[in-house]
């Protein structure tokens, strides 16, 4: 008797919360191979470099035009080296070390846009939807921001911020903020808009009721009882600014603006293979693969993790 | 007049095959319905007055045309005047220092308006306004007067005897433009008569009905052009924009338009387009550089506008002649030609490759890429590396070097090579590149474009129309040099100042005698190329254009405007 009772007690143990949305976010297959997909590409583009010593910059024009190492079964004359697995380009450069350093600027731009986009939206989404007062002027401000163009809004910010920025941050860093900046600042919005009206709904629950009988200062009120609450949108559109900012990224260096000539991502890898696409297929097919799967999958984590940090879809 | 047909068409079958063919295409005026044009470099503005580039040159032209202009030969061809003037016929005065020009009887304006000598005058006054910033001024050296003899004589007087008299009106550079129209533009008024400028009335073979600027130009045929069975074409299509590589597959593989301009590609990516068999690149040698350009004026932004990048800061460092030396030293130029044009190209050390009796055969020292003696002469000249961080440095200077073009395929190849050869002598290279519609667009509010130059070394390709070097010469003396002043317009782009030079280039212009004027166009490019490396050319180019296999009459011509016999051009076949 007093046997079965102890069982009992132990059941009911409470489990971890976060346990349950990997649970649940674990039946999402598609989800899954996602967050594989982002995992290796990321270990590629960050430990990749360390274990392929090439630097990506170096030209050997005696060596160019190498195909990849795959060629050799479609057409046994074709010129390929192990020394360059996904072959070389017509100035001589490694392939793969070039898809590495470019994934490691892509992601890095994706991930910080994405932060940005998300850390401003959330502000915002917050503020409007708590303070009524603040209501009205913040999404009108939003709708302004989201009629501003994109691409337009960056070629003026390249052409009035890019020579103060290159000398406070050197070229490189100088391109990555005003990037990063001009991504960050024009995707907030639909973050911002989704987070204001759940905040909206969740003021009228009994919960914040009793929170504010009780005297909760505004800034606990939002902290403690209003994020965790949105977290889970939140979230869902960070994942979707991820793909989006890297999207960004890739088209602006495909036309040709962005990142100086020498510095390789994705966007800018595709831009300088299209001359040669026909004869060399390889060149566009490696970084349009990267890009358009890494987008992918950050898009199947997005959807699995929606469904993972529902409560009513986890319950069943 | 029957005679006279007769004659220039013997004269014709004689010197061309294809305008021989053409001679079998006659018909009435606008037979061939549409012709579609790319240049991947879009036209900003049809007055050619108001822009240095290239693309608005050759759009232009297709308008308004110049008294006589030069074949692919090289050779003058009378276009608005019964004959080029010479000292032979009487044209030119004995002592050098007159040309008159005699128009042809009965030419009309695309408005019906007869064309004058006081179109011609105007014209004159219009570049020579000394408030204008006139983007031509060099073809009017040493121009003292431009007078009207009678309705169709005119007269130009020089101010010291002038041995190449054919600076003004000659050429694509300097067409004649309505004085009727323009009138109201002189001087500082000149940029913002959008109209006029936008779509000029001239006596070409065309006549602009729509102009979108950087995007695309429509044209119909002139109804008052002097040949009534000329042109064959009744609607022109001048789209501009795009990319190289867009513009040659829309002509060599798709066959979306009939000519496109200019296609600066790796020689395999040509070749591969054109297997498609839809069209046919031309190419011909003129005197088209490309080069590096070595500013001579300080580009830092720390420097407020109006000083920097002007004659009042001088470069920190590419003002040392053995700096810019080494840089020339570390190229290899042999390489530049494999890995860009192959064919199309020829590695060369002057800024005038040719015609022959103007290239300075000599000047061959670049040729050969010398790494360890570049890195001799800058430890020489005080650069070392002090500090370790392998690039090296004197006095606190850093060699730093913002490298600017234009964006293009070969162009940022080229910019690749360059800095890792640059890095080996220790020298660190940081690459920009601008959109060809802006850097070469010549807006005076653009901080980008390569008259500006806000940067220490540039790459691009120029040229000179005729056969005479003077006027390209003439473009580097001190007063010449872009400054806000003159609206950044203005050909001596390196800001190039030497007293020595002015007074070569005024010599070369009281000069007749040929091989006394080619020694001094010799030693001017050897000034700017070996001697100081201000300029250092890279490669000499053909050029390469393509048409397609149905357009006939395509004379590719590399001493006046590509398009210079738009007028010729016809369908070949009925498959329009």
């Amino acid at each position: 008797m007093t046997d079965t009772t102890m069982t009992a007690t132990a059941v009911e143990k409470p489990r971890n919360k976060w346990w349950d949305v990997w649970a649940q976010f674990r039946t999402h297959k598609g989800a899954v191979a996602g967050l594989a997909f982002l995992v290796f590409i990321t270990l590629f583009v960050t430990v990749g470099p360390v274990l392929w010593d090439v630097d990506p910059g170096k030209l050997n024009i005696r060596n160019k035009d190498v195909r990849p190492i795959y060629m050799v079964i479609f057409d046994g004359d074709a010129k390929v080296s192990w020394g360059n697995p996904m072959g070389t380009d017509n100035l001589g450069r490694d392939i793969m070390a070039n898809i590495m350093a470019g994934g490691r600027v892509s992601l890095a731009v994706g991930w910080t846009a994405m932060i940005l986009a998300v850390f401003i939206g959330t502000l915002i989404g917050v503020f409007a939807g708590y303070f009524k007062r603040l209501d009205g002027l913040l999404m009108r401000f939003t709708d302004l921001v989201l009629a501003l163009p994109l691409l337009p809004l960056l070629l003026v910010m390249m052409l009035l911020f890019r020579d103060p920025l290159r000398a406070t941050f050197g070229p490189e860093n100088g391109i990555f903020i005003l990037i990063v900046t001009g991504i960050g600042i024009t995707s907030w919005m639909q973050t911002a808009r989704i987070v204001r009206g759940d905040v909206m709904a969740l003021k009228e629950r009994e919960f914040v009721l009793a929170a504010r009988s009780i005297g909760t200062p505004a800034r606990r009120m939002i902290t403690r009882h209003l994020l965790p609450n949105v977290m889970s949108p939140i979230m869902v559109s960070a994942t979707l600014g991820l793909a989006t900012a890297i999207i960004t990224e890739s088209a602006l260096s495909f036309l040709g603006l962005g990142f100086p000539s020498d510095f390789p991502t994705w966007g800018k890898i595709l831009f300088d293979s299209v001359d040669r696409m026909t004869a060399f297929p390889e060149r566009v097919i490696w970084p349009g693969l990267a890009i358009s799967l890494t987008v992918l999958a950050v898009n199947y984590i997005g959807d699995g993790l929606r469904d993972a940090l529902d409560p009513r879809i986890r319950g069943h | 007049m029957k005679l006279k047909t007769a004659l220039l068409g013997a004269v014709a079958t004689v010197s061309l095959a294809p305008a021989a063919f053409a001679d079998a295409h006659e018909g009435e005026r606008g037979r061939d319905g549409q012709l579609n044009i790319i240049y991947w470099q879009a036209p900003s503005i049809l007055n050619p007055y108001l822009s240095g580039g290239t693309k608005d040159l050759e759009s232009a032209s297709l308008v308004i045309e110049p008294l006589g202009r030069y074949d692919s030969t090289g050779a003058m061809v009378p276009y608005l005047v019964d004959e080029i003037p010479t000292v032979a016929n009487g044209g030119v005065s004995e002592d050098l220092t007159s040309i008159t020009w005699k128009l042809t009887e009965g030419l009309l304006w695309s408005d019906g308006t007869p064309l004058t000598s006081a179109d011609v005058v105007f014209t004159a006054e219009y570049c020579m306004d000394p408030e204008g910033g006139c983007a031509q001024l060099s073809k009017f050296e040493g121009v003292e007067s431009v007078e009207a003899i009678d309705e169709l004589t005119v007269k130009v007087t020089f101010g010291a005897p002038q041995p190449n008299p054919y600076g003004p009106f000659m050429g694509g550079q300097s067409p004649i433009i309505q004085a009727a129209q323009f009138a109201e533009c002189m001087g500082a008024k000149a940029p913002e008569c959008t109209d006029a400028n936008f779509g000029p009335i001239g006596t070409g073979p065309f006549v602009v009905t729509d102009f979108r600027t950087n995007d695309v130009i429509q044209l119909v045929a002139n109804e008052n052009y002097r040949d009534p069975n000329k042109p064959a074409f009744a609607t022109v299509t001048f789209k501009g924009g795009g990319d190289a590589t867009a513009a040659g597959r829309s002509v060599l593989e798709t066959g979306e338009f009939d000519y496109a301009w200019n296609l600066q590609l790796a020689p395999d990516v040509i070749a591969s387009m054109a297997e498609a068999g839809v069209g046919t690149p031309v190419s011909a040698f003129g005197t088209l550089v490309e080069r590096l350009e070595m500013n001579l004026t300080d580009p830092s932004p720390s420097l407020e506008e109006g000083v920097r990048s002007t004659a009042a800061a001088p470069h920190p460092f590419l003002s040392d002649e053995a700096v810019r030396r080494a840089l020339s030293m570390a190229i290899d130029r042999d390489l530049l030609v494999e890995v860009g044009y192959g064919q199309a190209g020829r590695p060369t050390c002057n800024l005038v490759p040719g015609p022959e009796v103007y290239a300075s055969t000599e000047n061959t020292g670049c040729l050969v890429q010398d790494i360890e003696g570049a890195k001799a002469l800058l430890e020489g000249a005080g650069w070392v590396d002090s500090n370790g961080d392998g690039i090296r440095e004197k006095d606190g200077v850093e060699l730093r070097i913002l490298y600017q073009t234009s964006t293009n395929a070969v162009r940022q190849d080229f910019q690749a090579l360059i800095k890792e050869w640059w890095g080996e002598i220790g020298v660190e290279t940081e690459l920009r590149n601008i959109d060809a519609s802006v850097f070469f667009g010549g807006d005076p509010g653009s901080p980008d474009t390569f008259q500006r130059f806000y940067a220490d070394v540039e790459m691009y390709a120029n040229n000179f129309d005729g056969t005479d070097p003077q006027a390209y010469l003439s473009a580097y003396t001190c007063d010449k040099a872009p400054k806000p002043e003159s609206q950044w317009q203005g050909e001596n782009i390196n800001r190039f100042c030497d007293p020595a030079y002015d007074a070569l280039v005024a010599e070369l212009g009281a000069t007749a005698d040929q091989a006394e004027r080619s020694r001094i166009a010799i030693e001017l490019n050897d000034m700017l190329t070996k001697d100081t490396m201000t300029i250092v050319p890279l490669v000499d180019r053909g050029r390469v254009s393509a048409h397609a296999n149905t357009l006939g009459g395509v004379v590719l011509n590399t001493w006046d405007s590509e398009l210079w016999n738009a007028a010729d051009w016809y369908r070949i076949g009925d498959n329009r």
